[in-house]
């Protein structure tokens, strides 16, 4: 059963970061990139929490921890940065 | 083992594979939201469910495989940080969205944020002229 679970997800998650792929590609804007790479994170977090079911280790726990960090401290970064551009912009 | 195991077995095997396959569904939603959606505002909606659901769905699979109590305060622990972090980054990127405008206002059934917005570039307007004045003098 667990072989046909790993086949299901694998599927699933594989056209879900595709279409994240597609939406960073085409994005009109850089906060829709932004967006879409969260979304890209978290697909990598399931894939990682998905190895760690199947093949019952806790070796990914830490990666997961560490690709969460990732995640945060780009999407505010990122965020904070076109909010100060846009608002010069818009000043001067 | 005595057959009684071995069904508890079964059954915590089926739990952990429909949350797996719920779990990875979620990712595939948020991806066609992010698809479909028209703008920023409501692909944010789509993007949070793998980021709080999907993960607290694949979280408690790995924790009905590896079948030992001890993990399941650390899979909480990797969770909570995950819903600690998750809001502050939405509320930057909705936040810088709504100041760069990249959003569908006829799409907003409410905006409370409009009334803040206008009240503070009335305040910066308000205290320009003094800040001109002090820098000329």
């Amino acid at each position: 059963m667990m072989e046909l679970v790993l086949t299901v997800t694998a599927v699933v998650l594989s056209l879900a970061a595709a279409g994240a792929i597609v939406r960073i590609a085409r994005g009109p804007s850089l906060l829709d990139r932004v967006l879409a790479a969260d979304v890209l994170l978290a697909i990598l977090g399931a894939a990682l929490c998905i190895d760690m079911a199947v093949n019952r280790h806790l070796n990914n726990l830490m990666l997961l921890v560490a690709v969460s960090i990732i995640g945060f401290i780009g999407s505010v970064t990122v965020a904070r940065f076109v909010a100060d551009r846009r608002e010069q912009t818009n000043e001067s | 083992m005595n057959p009684d195991a071995s069904t508890v077995d079964t059954v915590i095997d089926a739990v952990s594979a429909v949350f797996m396959i719920v779990g990875a569904v979620m990712s595939l939603a948020a991806a066609i939201g992010l698809l479909r959606f028209p703008d920023l505002m409501s692909r944010m909606h789509s993007a949070t469910k793998p980021q709080v659901l999907g993960l607290f769905l694949l979280l408690a699979a790995v924790g009905l495989q590896l079948r030992t109590w001890w993990v399941w305060p650390v899979l909480l622990v990797a969770w909570i940080f995950q819903v600690l972090t998750v809001p502050v980054s939405a509320h930057m990127v909705g936040r810088a969205g709504y100041r760069t405008k990249h959003l569908h206002r006829e799409l907003l059934s409410t905006d409370e944020l409009e009334a803040v917005v206008l009240k503070a570039a009335q305040a910066a307007k308000d205290a320009e002229p003094d800040g001109g004045d002090r820098n000329t003098d």
